[in-house]
């Protein structure tokens, strides 16, 4: 079978597009492109498998973006978008060029990390619509975004660290520089004024340097003193502080040594570890922004005289008419005034059936619609909806998370003490001994300087940003800092069943009653090809090469109807095909009705993630007993159960009934994952130990995980835990490496025996150890357990 | 000793040019995007035609 031409995915044999193309929309889009010369874009061009396909979608909805454009004096318009379907560079030189050829765009650029596209126009010669479509036509998804609204604040904080870095880096590089020239005169070739001229030199260098880099711990340090806590930064404050105030002191007397060296390195370490830190965290979130800001439609609003606008959900007010197109996700709670459809509430309560719904039924946010058009009242927002409610529900289940200390400010509260203490004991006992208070002093502070905790506050984060890089590499977010530390504790792993164990799509279940062959299937097949609708596209998903049938008319809530030679054929739901037989509905289903024929029933089961076995035996292995918690019905939660070999489990549980049970778990000592992605499941999702979420989550739950698996393999879980393990022992090796070398040090430097010569080697020398071995992460082969 | 006098402020202007010309670099955005422009280079030979903002604009990209 031949591939697209545009899109690369199968050209279906009875294709009505030209010879080529799976579809008209991906000829018209490689027209669009060879038109403008761009063809070597094909050739260029590698298509990632695990991105969704270039396939334009060919619904006629234009998307009024006009509420994003920023109009500016000169007459251009700014308008930021994500954009969605980037496969490699070539996507990015493709939608540029495309772009800057069209008449009155002055300006385009997309940012292939962070994929976000800034377009100028001139407003005279063309608008948001018609720039917006030309992309859309290509196949790519474009969202609109408020540049403001997007995480400027730790974007802001990452630039600053970096700024902080190289001028330590600066600083520490030209300081060693005269250190390594005064060490080097020791032998007596360097008189105490050119010695002194060196220190104070250095001095001019550490001190603003060390103030002006240094802020992020002082801060950092103050805010949690001011709170009566501790954490890493507290020691390392102190050590910056008072060596180089000692060292200041030190030069102002011409003193032989002076630390100066070592108070930039330490702080240049310590920088290069926090500023990994933050990014891996911030690319995460990045990643994690896209995902939400392209899943969540914005909202069609209906003005009264009939105009669309497209708005930003959260501008929704109530008593607005909102319009939700078949396939649309609902965005809001109301009421339906006008339309009839059937919608999915999977997401909000874990129900596999579609409900039917009529004007004047409630609908709530986070149900999909299914079949027609509805028009939608906004109910008063505020504390009744199922939206607050859940918010309310995922506050109360906050307060345990927050509860978790991480490793690093667990040490660091036994830590801190401790070596203030040995200064102290250092300090006094030299006094005593009968040395004069400034040299104790100094021996007190190289004990402080040999202690600070370079290769300790390192230990964690480097870990972590390795750990990160490497699941990120494989689709999956870390949200939370502490979450693989979590993780790699957890003993249970909760699932939630739909769209977590299972795909969250209906697929037609063979019972024997039909072949492809089959007359009935065929025909069947034949009219469903014409809807969009869930079930019709999964009976046309098991019958791929059937030819489209004319004529067929949707009905709304009901099914299609197909007028034929022989009479009405219809397919749909059980009432409209005449059906009275009162064999129970057990998961969705279509009834074919053919004039003077018995109906024929085709039946739909959500179906399971491919590795979903493999992934509960895997569990069980590593001694994580599953269990499963789902809002749906007791027969089809057993199933599945039964299935993936899940002896614990409970079906209809509400969101309230998630937390309990994981609350319950909480009280044993039990340390449970949660893995869910449904609206109900976010509450569960918060009160968990730990938390992950498939990027096909409801927006609120994959907010509340802490962690966000992409694609459709449900592996991601267990690759995550593997990680969390090994990060885990890499960072009890870590910190064991860092106190190895601190026993060692801190009897030299309480002996006085620490030179600023050695302090700088030792401390070096145990950060690096400490990277190093965070790096072996990177090199282990990941073992596949299929 | 007297060569001090001049090697040091020589040294320290090289570092800081050094420092200046980063800290220029990260200001004019050129690590905002660090996949993306590696690429660019590779793809705008034969396009002639491509108009390109001016480094104000990409400040804002």
């Amino acid at each position: 079978m031949a591939n697209c031409q545009h899109c690369g995915l199968d050209v279906p044999e009875d294709s009505v597009a030209g010879e080529g193309f799976c579809c008209q929309g991906c000829q018209a889009a490689y027209e669009i492109v060879n038109g403008l010369g761009l063809e070597s874009y094909y050739r260029r061009r590698c298509l990632d498998p695990d991105e969704q396909a270039l396939k334009p979608e060919n619904d006629n909805l234009s998307r009024d973006f006009s509420a994003y454009v920023k109009n500016e004096d000169d007459g251009v318009s700014v308008l930021n978008l994500m954009v969605g379907g980037l496969h490699c560079a070539a996507c990015v030189w493709l939608i540029e060029n495309v772009l800057t050829q069209m008449p009155g765009v002055t300006f385009a650029r997309l940012n292939m990390t962070t994929r976000r596209l800034v377009v100028k126009w001139r407003r005279t010669e063309t608008d948001a619509e018609q720039v917006t479509n030309r992309v859309a036509a290509l196949g790519y998804r474009l969202a609109p975004f408020d540049p403001a609204l997007l995480q400027v604040e730790s974007a802001r904080h990452e630039r600053q660290l970096l700024i902080s870095l190289a001028v330590s880096g600066f600083a520490a590089g030209n300081v060693m520089l005269l250190s390594i020239s005064v060490w080097s005169g020791e032998g007596g070739d360097m008189g105490p004024m050119t010695r002194s001229f060196f220190h104070w030199l250095s001095a001019l260098f550490a001190l603003p340097v060390t103030a002006y880099a240094g802020r992020h711990f002082f801060t950092s340090a103050l805010s949690v003193l001011r709170h009566g806590r501790t954490n890493m930064d507290v020691p390392i404050s102190l050590a910056l502080i008072l060596t180089s105030g000692m060292s200041l002191f030190e030069t102002m007397k011409g003193a032989e040594q002076v630390y100066f060296d070592s108070v930039l390195t330490l702080l240049f370490f310590l920088l290069i570890g926090r500023y990994l830190d933050q990014r891996a965290r911030g690319r995460a979130r990045n990643v994690a922004e896209r995902l939400l800001a392209l899943g969540a439609s914005a909202v069609t609003i209906l003005g009264d005289d009939g105009t669309k606008t497209l708005v930003p959900s959260q501008n929704v007010r109530p008593g607005m008419m909102v319009l939700a197109a078949a396939g649309d996700k609902i965005a809001v709670d109301g009421v339906i005034v006008s339309g009839t459809s059937e919608i999915d509430r999977s997401l909000i309560s874990g129900e596999t059936l579609p409900v039917p719904v009529g004007i004047g039924d409630k609908v709530e946010a986070g149900a999909h619609n299914l079949s027609a058009a509805l028009q939608i009242n906004v109910v008063a927002a505020g504390e009744d909806t199922l939206l607050a409610s859940i918010v309310r529900t995922m506050e109360d289940a906050e307060q345990t998370k927050s509860r978790y200390v991480a490793l690093a400010d667990r040490i660091a509260k036994l830590y801190a003490p401790a070596v203030h203490s040995l200064a102290l004991i250092a300090f006094t006992g030299w006094m005593l001994a009968g040395m004069p208070w400034q040299e104790s002093l100094l021996i007190a502070s190289a004990v402080l300087i040999i202690t600070c905790p370079c290769a300790l506050a390192l230990a964690v984060p480097v870990v972590q940003v390795v750990a990160s890089g490497r699941l990120f590499s494989s689709g999956i977010l870390l949200k939370t800092g502490s979450a693989l530390e979590r993780l790699a504790s957890a003993n249970k792993v909760v699932f939630d069943k739909t769209g977590t164990l299972t795909l969250g799509r209906p697929e037609l279940v063979d019972e024997g009653g039909f072949s492809p062959d089959d007359v009935n299937f065929r025909l069947a097949a034949s009219m469903a090809v014409s809807s969009r609708h869930p079930l019709s596209q999964a009976l046309v998903r098991a019958a791929p090469e059937t030819p489209v049938a004319e004529g067929v008319v949707e009905i709304p809530g009901r099914g299609l109807s197909l007028q034929m030679p022989e009479g009405e054929v219809r397919l749909g739901r059980r009432e409209w095909c005449g059906v009275e037989e009162a064999s129970p509905v057990t998961g969705p289903e279509l009834w074919l009705a053919r004039p003077l024929k018995p109906p024929v029933r085709f039946s739909f089961r959500d179906t399971l993630r491919e590795d979903a076995e493999q992934v509960v035996l895997a569990l069980k292995t590593k001694d994580l007993d599953p269990e499963l918690l789902s809002g749906d019905r007791g027969p089809a939660v057993e199933s599945v159960a039964e299935k993936l070999g899940i002896d614990t489990w409970k079906a209809e549980a509400l969101p309230v009934d998630k937390t309990d049970r994981l609350e319950e778990l909480n009280g044993q000592g039990v340390r449970p994952l949660m893995v869910g992605d449904g609206l109900n499941d976010a509450p569960a999702l918060v009160a968990a130990w730990v938390s992950m979420s498939p990027s096909s989550a409801a927006d609120i739950s994959q907010n509340a995980a802490d962690i966000v698996f992409q694609g459709n393999r449900l592996n991601a879980v267990v690759e995550t835990i593997d990680v969390a393990k090994r990060a885990e022992s890499l960072v009890r090796q870590n910190i064991g490496l860092s106190l190895l070398y601190n026993s060692v040090t801190i009897p030299l430097a309480m002996a006085g025996y620490v030179t600023p010569l050695v302090a700088a080697i030792a401390m070096s020398t145990s950060s690096l150890a400490v990277i190093v071995n965070a790096l072996r992460l990177t090199r282990r082969k990941h073992r596949e357990y299929a | 000793m007297d060569s001090l006098l001049f090697l040091i402020p020589i040294a320290l202007l090289l570092g800081g040019l050094a420092l200046a010309a980063f800290l220029w670099s990260l200001k004019s955005g050129q690590f905002d995007d660090m996949e993306g422009e590696a690429n660019r280079i590779l793809f705008n030979d034969d396009e002639p035609q491509q108009t390109r903002g001016n480094n104000k604009d990409r400040e804002e990209t």
